[in-house]
Formats: structure tokens, C-alpha cells, sequence
């Protein structure tokens, strides 16, 4: 079995969000890039299937649509495990173009089962991993807290609204993933670091692929009033304010 | 131009969600013109499915025949095919677990751009053009869709119910599909049984590690039985193992929005917050004054949670009884 897990390039989660000036772009000055929080947690899920030896997954590769500037991020995914890195070379314009891209990396390759995480922490789009799916006419499930491999079937906890359902569908398949798919993500050792400086990293040249949609415009949240401070021997005059001030209660 | 809603049902019960979907639709046509379908898939009876008119429908397709929970491709053909039969332009879904498993494959089916998680009634229809979060709440983006056909998923409580008093026909819809040809297999369910779901909850109380030890969730699952409310926890809670992973709101858990949410020994990680912030009230009780939750929170008390908790119990229930 062959895992592909799809990576997203995003600025760290404690970055200050920033606009250019006539607030049509994100202003990346300064900003760490990190694997996509949910991407990762994909990565370890899928490194620890490949350490089980009865799970028969005999290879995961990490692929992102970027520029060379998303190489540091893929050579980390390198370092925590993975065995080889795809870059498509192209900037990630919409998730429409991204899933294009990544669906022709499958479609070249010979992968049993894809990972996506469930949304990227930067556009939040939930897209990518739904789209891909659709692109290749293959099944997909969505929302999976855990995934094992059960004699070559992938079985799969997914939530819904109100529970949790245990389902198998056939490979190959897309398998987009959130919390509690592992434990903690993985963080690179010292020798996966030095490892990962060897491993192959191939860049393949973009598709031709349009765009749904288009970023325009960015604004900041309105700011909000500072917090009414109660001390804290007068609970009572919270309720009175909850009820009465904020008519929350 | 006309819309349809995907409407979602509980054990033949529509939830507050499907109203405010439909009321969302409806302010859409308001400025476009065009009618609102609203279509439902599984067994509702009757009755149930006519409520939707009273919040914009005009017409209600319903589709039986469809049993062993979501497949998505299978589900993605009969929307699609909804689509195609009401020859709307624009699909509204709510941005939950299903939106966010259909709405993708639909936007490569339809070729219509998805524009998920939005939170405002688009400011045009023809492009449309919609506001939306983005990284995590920090943000607000505008995004214009250029594809001819658009999906907007909406993000949870930020569109008011708003009843037209309307009715809706409703008519029995076969969409042509493949019903036998789903490839999900469920192999069991387990329902949450009479616990409020965290994304449906009006209130929610949670807890940090500020409450120093799992024992002392007593008085955070008294309050919210008190009122109503549906318990949750910071990263570092479940992490821990203290409580399950399901009750972790933030960034990479739950993203909420309910009316109140009282966070209890949380510090408001930047994390954290992404996932809270757009709840209407916040109140925080932390021993930190410095704490960056007071800087998200409406309401502050700093001071130990565990002393504060007992006493708010008491006030709220004493409150209440009047």
C-alpha cells in the first residue's frame, strides 16, 4: 500500500495577521511557514501505519502545490517520516487549482489511499481533499478521528452531527482527516533532519487549470470593547449583568 | 436567480440549522429574485418538511430511498441533480461535517466556486461576491466566485432565523441516481446520546488547565446542567487526557459560535481563540489579570476558577428561580 498525504504551506498559527496596505494581500514579511496543522496530524497517522509492519504500507510521499519557497515545509515533512516529496510548481491561487494539480499527481502515481487534513488554518476553505476526490471519481470520507488497516481494508471512525460512525469504503480512495487521527504530530529527531537532506524531492511542472473563485479584498475584525472586570467576591454581580446587560442568560 | 438548500435532518427532525439555512437562501433571493428549493434527503414526514416554507421556501424536493448514512458520491449526484432539475444557480449548505464532505465534490461536479464558511448575506448575486473568515478567524476576506454557478456554506449561528410566514409545496423527487451504488459501508454508530452537541449549544461552558486535575469537572458539567449548556476544554485538557478530544474547542478542534461561553482557567492561547471568538459573550475567570482570554472576553473575573465556579452555580440557579 502507497499513502499520499497533501500538504499545505501555512504561516505559523501564532502569526500576527498582516494585509498589504491596500489590503488585497496577505503580507507574508516575517511570517514562519509551517505544515497545515491538520496536514501534519495526517503525516503522523500515516507514518505510524507504515511502522506497524502488519499494515503492509510500504510507502508515504508528501506532495504540495507551491513555489520553491515551500520546499523548507516539505523537506520537514521529509524529516518526520515521509520517504519522498512531490512540489508542483505553481502558486495555490484557489483550492479548485490546487486540487487540479494534486489530482494529476495522482493520476501519474500509483497511491492507495490519499490524506488531506480538513481545512487549512490560512483560507479555511475545507476544499481541497473533497475536490480532489471528485476530480478522480473516487469515494471519499470526511471528518476522520481514526483510521487503521484491517487485511488491506482501511476502517475508519468518522464524526457526523450527533455521533460517530465506524466505516470502510475500498481503496483507493481520499481520506480527509481532523483532531484525534493521532495523539500529538510528530516532531522531526535530529537524524530524520540529517536523513531528510538526502531524500528525493521531485518538482513537476503545473497542469493548465482555471480558478473558481477570487480573493479580493481582507479586513480585520472589528475591535472589540474592553472586558467588563468583576472582582471576584461579587459572582453575584456577574449574573446581575449576564442577565440584565448582556441578556445572555 | 434561484437557490436551493441542502437541509440536513436528525431522526426525521429538522434542527434550528435548516431554518436559518432556508432564511439565508431567502434573504438571497430577496435580492436576486428567482425562488428558494429546499431539498431534503431521507424519511421526514410531511409535516415536518412543510415547516420550511414559513422560513422562505417555496417548494420542497424530498428524496426517499437513501439508507446507510452519508455516501458522498452518492449524495453529490442527487444535490446535483436537485441543481440541475430547479436550475438554480446558487447551492447554500450549512459549513458542518456534511457541507464540508459534499460542498467540495459539488464545486467540481457543478463547476460552481465554493466560497465555505461565510458569514453575511452576499453584497451581490451576479458576480457573486461574499464575506468569509479566514485564517482562523483572524480575518475577513471578500470573495467573488467566477464560475457561473456558486456554494456558499454557512458558517454555524451567523445568520438570524428569520420567519416569513410562507408555505412550501412539496413534491417527492427521483433524482435518477444509483441508490444501491454507495461504496461507504457503515459498520456501526454510535449516537451521543442526551448530551448537547458542542456546535448546537447555545451556551457552553469549558475548562482549562486551570481546573488542575480531571477530578475537578464537577462543578463545570453542574453548570452546565444548570444551563443547558454543552461542555468544552482547551487544547491542553484533552491533550492531557482529561477530557475527550471531541469537547476541544480551537483552532485544530471545534470551531464555535454560541450565544455565552465561559471559559474557566483558559489562558486564550491565539489558538485557542480562533476557535471561540465569534461566540456573542464571552466570560472568563482566570487567576492571570495578564491573561490574553480578558482581551477576547466581555466579562472577567480574576480569580481561582475552582473558588469562583460554586458560587456562580448558586447565583445562576438562585437567579433563575425568580
Amino acid at each position: 500500500m502507497r499513502i499520499l498525504v497533501c500538504i499545505s504551506n501555512v504561516p505559523d498559527t501564532t502569526t500576527k495577521v498582516k494585509f498589504s496596505n491596500d489590503h488585497t494581500s496577505f503580507d507574508d514579511s516575517g511570517v514562519q511557514w509551517i505544515i497545515n496543522p491538520w496536514d501534519e496530524l495526517a503525516l503522523t497517522r500515516a507514518m505510524e501505519l507504515k511502522e506497524d509492519t502488519s499494515n503492509d504500507v510500504s510507502h508515504v510521499t508528501v506532495v504540495t502545490v507551491g513555489p520553491a519557497g515551500a520546499e523548507p515545509t516539505l523537506r520537514k515533512a521529509l524529516a518526520i517520516g515521509a520517504d519522498d516529496a512531490i512540489r508542483v510548481d505553481s502558486e495555490a491561487t484557489d483550492a479548485h487549482a490546487v486540487a487540479a494539480q494534486i489530482a494529476t499527481v495522482v493520476e501519474n502515481g500509483d497511491f492507495d489511499i490519499i490524506l488531506c487534513g480538513i481545512e487549512s488554518s490560512d483560507y479555511n476553505g475545507s476544499a481541497v481533499g473533497g475536490m480532489i476526490s471528485e476530480m478522480l471519481k473516487a469515494p471519499s470520507v470526511s471528518a476522520i478521528s481514526s483510521l487503521s488497516i484491517d487485511n488491506g481494508e482501511a476502517v475508519i471512525t468518522r464524526d457526523i452531527d450527533g455521533g460517530k460512525e465506524e466505516v470502510s469504503v475500498p481503496a483507493p480512495f481520499v481520506g480527509i482527516v481532523q483532531k484525534g487521527i493521532a495523539k500529538e504530530p510528530r516532531i522531526a529527531a535530529m537524524r530524520g533532519i540529517m536523513m531528510a537532506r538526502k531524500k528525493p524531492l521531485q518538482v513537476v511542472s503545473a497542469v493548465e487549470t482555471g480558478t473558481l473563485t477570487n480573493y479580493q479584498e481582507y479586513a480585520m475584525p472589528e475591535p472589540k470593547a474592553p472586558c467588563k472586570m468583576v472582582e471576584a467576591d461579587q459572582v453575584k454581580e456577574l449574573v446581575n449583568l449576564l442577565q440584565n446587560e448582556a441578556k445572555v442568560l | 436567480m434561484s437557490v436551493l438548500v441542502y437541509t440536513e435532518n436528525w431522526d426525521g427532525k429538522f434542527k434550528k440549522l435548516s431554518y436559518e439555512l432556508v432564511s439565508y437562501a431567502s434573504s438571497i433571493t430577496n435580492m436576486a429574485g428567482g425562488q428558494v428549493t429546499a431539498l431534503s434527503i431521507g424519511n421526514v414526514n410531511q409535516n415536518e418538511l412543510s415547516t420550511l416554507g414559513a422560513y422562505g421556501a417555496t417548494s420542497v424536493l424530498t428524496v426517499d430511498g437513501v439508507s446507510g448514512g452519508l455516501d458522498n458520491q452518492l449524495y453529490t449526484q442527487i444535490i446535483a441533480a436537485a441543481m440541475e432539475k430547479t436550475g438554480s444557480k446558487i447551492l447554500v449548505m450549512a459549513h458542518n461535517n456534511a457541507g464540508k464532505a459534499l460542498a467540495p465534490r459539488l464545486s467540481v461536479r457543478l463547476n460552481a466556486g465554493l466560497a465555505a464558511g461565510v458569514t453575511a448575506v452576499p453584497e451581490s448575486v451576479d458576480p457573486v461576491v461574499v464575506k468569509k473568515k479566514v485564517f482562523s478567524g483572524k480575518a475577513f476576506a471578500k470573495v467573488k466566485i467566477v464560475s457561473e454557478s456558486a456554494i456558499l456554506t454557512l458558517a454555524q449561528n451567523s445568520y438570524e432565523i428569520s420567519e416569513t410566514g410562507g408555505s412550501a409545496s412539496v413534491e417527492s423527487f427521483d433524482p435518477a441516481v444509483d441508490m444501491a451504488g454507495a461504496k461507504t459501508t457503515v459498520r456501526s454508530v454510535q449516537k451521543q446520546e442526551g448530551k448537547l452537541l458542542l456546535t448546537d449549544a447555545e451556551v457552553v461552558v469549558s475548562g482549562g488547565r486551570g481546573m488542575k486535575s480531571s477530578d475537578n469537572w464537577g462543578p463545570i458539567e453542574e453548570l452546565a446542567a444548570v444551563l443547558e449548556a454543552a461542555t468544552a476544554c482547551s487544547r491542553p485538557v484533552s491533550d492531557e487526557g482529561w477530557r475527550p478530544h471531541e469537547e476541544h474547542t480551537g483552532q485544530t478542534g471545534k470551531i464555535i459560535a454560541p450565544n455565552l461561553y465561559f471559559a474557566f482557567g483558559i489562558s486564550g492561547a491565539i489558538q485557542h481563540l480562533a476557535g471561540v471568538s465569534s461566540s456573542k459573550c464571552i466570560v472568563a475567570v482566570n487567576t492571570d489579570k495578564d491573561a490574553p482570554i480578558f482581551e477576547a472576553a466581555d466579562y472577567g473575573i480574576v480569580g481561582d476558577a475552582l473558588k469562583v465556579l460554586p458560587e456562580l452555580i448558586t447565583e445562576i440557579k438562585a437567579a433563575k428561580a425568580q
